[in-house]
């Protein structure tokens, strides 16, 4: 079961790395997200999987979208991979694979506890108490943080004073 | 072999599967995608009659399999499977006609560069439609109502290039909404006083006696008992869905689709939902019967709705020169009736009819993309004409389902299953209005058939796109042979002498003898004249002389011109609406525009301003106090940052990379070191 | 090798998945989206753990998760917003010629 939902997340999200199309790559991520979510479920946290697809693939998927067609280049203009960017996808994929190797080999190493059994059971009523109690405070400064990075957000996408409505400058 | 109420899911999700087969498919994948969604229907299909063949081993058992979704602390959302003989023969109308339509769409499709799309749309249709059919909880039947809202609107949308298409889709996705929001409400209240949403649940489900006892004892405003508000906002999404009158506006437009959409969702199946609908919740419908002191009763303004619908189709469909648009008005004529029957308390007669409708109305629909297709997209009819020589196989078929639609005697299902509402309607107490609907709509829709048939198969072509016609592929005729078989054959399950459908559906025995056949002899003589009659008078108008040119006027424009001319505008309801309920939105926006721009906008700047002026106060504190100790500061910090700056190729990759080669060396050392 | 095993390893993946995009893409909306996935890793373990770890009760796995998902759907709003600042001020979303804040 976990190498099935190992494929479903790790396939499409390599393919989404590779893809030219900005559209297709998002649209594989979804799918990617869409794994993790399964994930989620599977391991039993009912509530991350929802989360996860009411933020990832239902909401940030769609601000990628978005961002992709308002930043919508005429094709002739995306240049071709050059001897650069070949050269930088080379180092890219050395430097991942010497830091997955290291992880890797420290989980290997690692004496971990073998199968645990049944999943655990946490209720959204435990998972609510917890929120407010415990972690009450950690919460409010969710909050203020989502506030403020919903203003950052419109400040830097906003169009500056002297632009025209139409984004053209 | 029977499929077992566990595995039940399987029907649904194989079509599931099929879509999301053709979803990851490239465009020139079109043999997969359709191979896939063909297969995936036809294995439904079987399983479907595998499980109608269990069910009715004991059609009085509601057999079901309930599991819980998620947990919630104080109980569990509950989603449930349920068996029994209406969802078995509803599921095996669904995938039959379905498999059918596919078949058909082969040939119709061919030429269109979106074909593994539109296959993928047909199964995430049929998925949602079956899925609608298993559900044993109205929250699992009202996310597949939706899906299905969103594949009918795909699928109208299909050709969106054309303007009249996208139109077309969104207006029948926000009317249908409209309805839906009723039933939401409907589905939350039930969901608040019953404590449950399951159907069936060993005595706990919302149609099983002890819930709908509680239900019927309490009462809401103005005296309506609680089960009567409930079912009647439960009504609004299944008005929306199946077309009734005053949502019936969507459905002529979404004859923009595709025909084979057409005919497979705008004639048999989705609108066919709302029928579904109200028969599968008739218990908790007609919950409050058996009150006498309530201003009226959920089934009454059912049944009101439907004559009203049936009645305002069939005159609408006089007028219509689109051939799909007659056959769309019919259809809300039709779904009209079975409200009708719903209504007046014969919900075995309201699904024969359903049953019946959608193979007729199916063979009627693909008969008419046949003529299309030939036609090269000709559809109106005043273009059309002498098709019976150079179309033969689609003209029989054709006027097979036309006679039963118009339930010409004895031989054609239509006639049996109208039968069968009218004798309902006959016997009900509350108000006669339903029968007389009813007859007048069984003369009307005789004539229109007669008109149509004649106008588009009789007379001589009157365009070259008719005189150039050719007769269809076998991929397209042969669909038609079987349908218009099952339109014949299908109603001698359900004849008074034997009502072998009803009494399955309703669990009760069979009591069937010869003597029963002609029951209720009078009133089978009236509709039987009154389809003479209106075949005759059809026949006399367009038949005996045929038009002559596609400019030439109608003979009952000719002699009402301002009757017809409201008629063909189809009384002017969308307009009605436009000026209506889009000004009121259109006002409501305005308002909503000047709260936001007025109230909260001077509020936000209020705030901005208080901040402004806090700015003020404490700039004169820091320009006088604390700035000399800061630049002696600054001037240490400018010259190390300075320094630093070197290491800033301002290149966000190299950061990056720098991050990453960083770990990987700490990680080496600890790994080297040993991790203290 | 235990499930929990196979889980780190499929985060392990994912993360580097997300890291070589990252660093080999140039436009700015794909490093942004391999940043996304590697935060998607880390959300990963943390469920890994909590589901194999000694006290799945405590659920502060769990909590940290959400917190997790607020915060990068937070950086994902500022980021994309950025996006859109970058391009409206050099026409591409190259990251490699976008070299103006170096010291």
């Amino acid at each position: 079961m976990i190498l099935l939902l190992a494929l479903l997340i790790l396939v499409p999200a390599a393919a989404a790395m590779l893809r030219r199309n900005l559209v297709h790559s998002a649209l594989l991520l979804v799918l990617s997200w869409a794994g993790l979510a399964a994930f989620y479920l599977w391991s039993g946290a009912e509530f991350v999987a929802f989360a996860q697809v009411l933020v990832y693939v239902g909401a940030v998927s769609m601000v990628v979208l978005f961002a992709v067609l308002l930043t919508r280049q005429n094709p002739d203009r995306a240049a071709p991979p050059d001897a650069a960017a070949r050269l930088r996808a080379g180092a890219a994929v050395l430097t991942a694979a010497a830091v997955g190797a290291v992880i890797g080999h420290a989980i290997l190493a690692t004496p971990l506890p073998a199968a645990a059994g049944a999943p655990p059971v946490l209720t959204v009523r435990q998972l609510g108490l917890e929120l407010m109690g415990r972690h009450a405070g950690s919460l409010l400064v969710i909050g203020a943080l989502l506030t403020v990075a919903l203003l950052g957000a419109v400040v830097l996408a906003a169009a500056e004073p002297g632009e025209k409505p139409g984004g053209k400058p | 072999m029977t499929l077992s109420v566990q595995h039940l899911w399987l029907i649904p999700a194989l079509p599931l599967a099929a879509a999301a087969v053709g979803a990851v498919l490239p465009r020139s994948g079109r043999v997969p995608a359709a191979s896939a969604a063909i297969a995936a229907m036809g294995a439904a299909f079987v399983l479907s009659c595998l499980a109608l063949n269990g069910a009715l081993a004991d059609p009085a058992r509601h057999a079901v399999h309930n599991f819980a979704w998620f947990d919630l602390g104080h109980g569990a959302v509950m989603l449930g499977w349920l068996l029994d003989p209406l969802t078995a023969f509803m599921c095996v109308m669904v995938t039959f006609v379905g498999l059918l339509i596919f078949v058909f769409s082969l040939g119709y499709m061919r030429d269109d560069p979106h074909f593994a799309r539109f296959f993928c749309f047909l199964s995430l249709f049929a998925a949602a439609m079956l899925g609608l059919l298993v559900a044993n909880s109205l929250l699992l039947l009202f996310i597949c109502w939706e899906l299905v809202g969103l594949a009918s609107y795909l699928l109208i949308g299909f050709w969106f290039h054309r303007p009249a298409a996208a139109a077309a889709a969104k207006k029948a996705f926000l009317t249908t909404r409209l309805g839906d929001l009723g039933f939401l409400l409907g589905l939350l209240w039930l969901y608040d006083s019953a404590g449950s949403l399951l159907f069936y649940d060993a005595g706990r489900g919302v149609l099983e006696s002890g819930v709908l006892a509680g239900l019927t004892a309490q009462t809401v405003a103005g005296g309506l008992a609680l089960s009567t508000a409930i079912g009647l906002l439960l009504f609004c999404g299944a008005v929306g869905k199946s077309g009734q009158f005053p949502l019936h506006v969507w459905l002529p437009d979404a004859m923009e689709g595709p025909t084979p959409v057409s005919a497979l969702i705008h004639a048999a199946t989705m609108v066919a939902a709302g029928v579904f609908l109200v028969a599968r919740l008739y218990p908790l419908m007609a919950a409050d019967q058996a009150l006498a002191a309530v201003p009226v009763h959920a089934l009454t303004v059912v049944a009101l709705i439907g004559a009203v619908t049936a009645l305002l189709g069939a005159v609408i469909a006089v007028a219509q020169d689109d051939i799909k648009r007659v056959l769309a008005f019919s259809t809300v004529s039709q779904l009209g009736y079975m409200m009708l029957a719903l209504g007046v308390g014969a919900w075995t007669a309201a699904i024969f009819h359903l049953l019946t409708h959608a193979f007729f109305k199916a063979l009627l629909f693909l008969g008419a993309g046949s003529v299309i297709h030939a036609a090269h997209h000709e559809q109106d009819i005043r273009r059309l004409g002498g098709l019976r020589t150079r179309l033969p196989a689609t003209y029989r078929t054709f006027v097979i389902g036309m006679m039963a639609l118009a339930g010409v005697p004895f031989l054609f299902s239509g006639f049996w299953s109208k039968e069968a509402i009218l004798h309902a309607a006959h016997g009900w107490t509350v108000s006669p209005l339903p029968l007389w609907a009813g007859l007048a709509a069984v003369a009307l829709t005789a004539f229109y058939m007669t008109r149509l048939v004649a106008e588009t198969f009789f007379g001589s072509p009157r365009s070259p796109a008719a005189a150039h016609a050719e007769e269809s592929p076998a991929v397209m005729r042969i669909p038609l042979v079987l349908l218009a078989g099952c339109a014949i054959l299908l109603g001698f399950l359900g004849t008074p002498a034997w009502p072998w459908l009803q009494a399955r559906l309703a669990g009760a025995p069979l009591h069937g003898s010869l003597e029963h056949l002609f029951e209720g002899g009078g009133l089978m003589l009236l509709s039987i004249a009154l389809v003479g009659a209106g075949i005759g008078l059809g026949w006399r108008f367009y038949g005996r002389r045929p038009r002559a040119s596609a400019a030439a006027a109608d003979p009952l424009a000719a002699a009402s011109p301002t009757l017809m001319a409201a008629l063909a505008a189809r009384l002017g309801c969308d307009e009605f609406y436009a000026a209506t309920v889009g000004r009121l939105h259109a006002l409501a926006a305005a308002v909503a525009d000047g709260l936001d721009r007025w109230v909260l906008g001077a509020a936000v700047s209020g705030v901005g301003l208080l901040g402004q002026f806090g700015g003020v106060v404490s700039r004169e504190n820091d320009e006088g106090a604390l700035n000399g100790g800061f630049d002696a500061a600054g001037a240490g910090l400018r010259g190390a940052g300075r320094s630093y700056a070197r290491a800033q190729t301002g290149r966000v990759h190299g950061y990056l990379r720098a991050l990453a080669v960083a770990f990987v060396v700490l990680g080496l050392v600890l790994l080297a070191g040993g991790v203290p | 090798m235990s499930p929990l095993h196979l889980c780190l390893l499929l985060s392990t993946g994912l993360f580097c998945i997300g890291l070589a995009g990252a660093l080999s893409r140039s436009n700015a909306i794909l490093v942004l989206l391999g940043i996304e996935l590697m935060l998607n890793a880390a959300n990963l373990n943390f469920i890994a753990f909590w589901r194999y770890g000694p006290a799945p009760s405590a659920g502060a796995g769990v909590v940290f998760v959400i917190f997790t998902i607020a915060v990068a759907a937070a950086e994902a709003a500022v980021g994309l917003a950025l996006v859109i600042a970058l391009h409206r001020h050099r026409r591409n979303l190259r990251l490699p010629e976008a070299t103006r804040l170096k010291g």
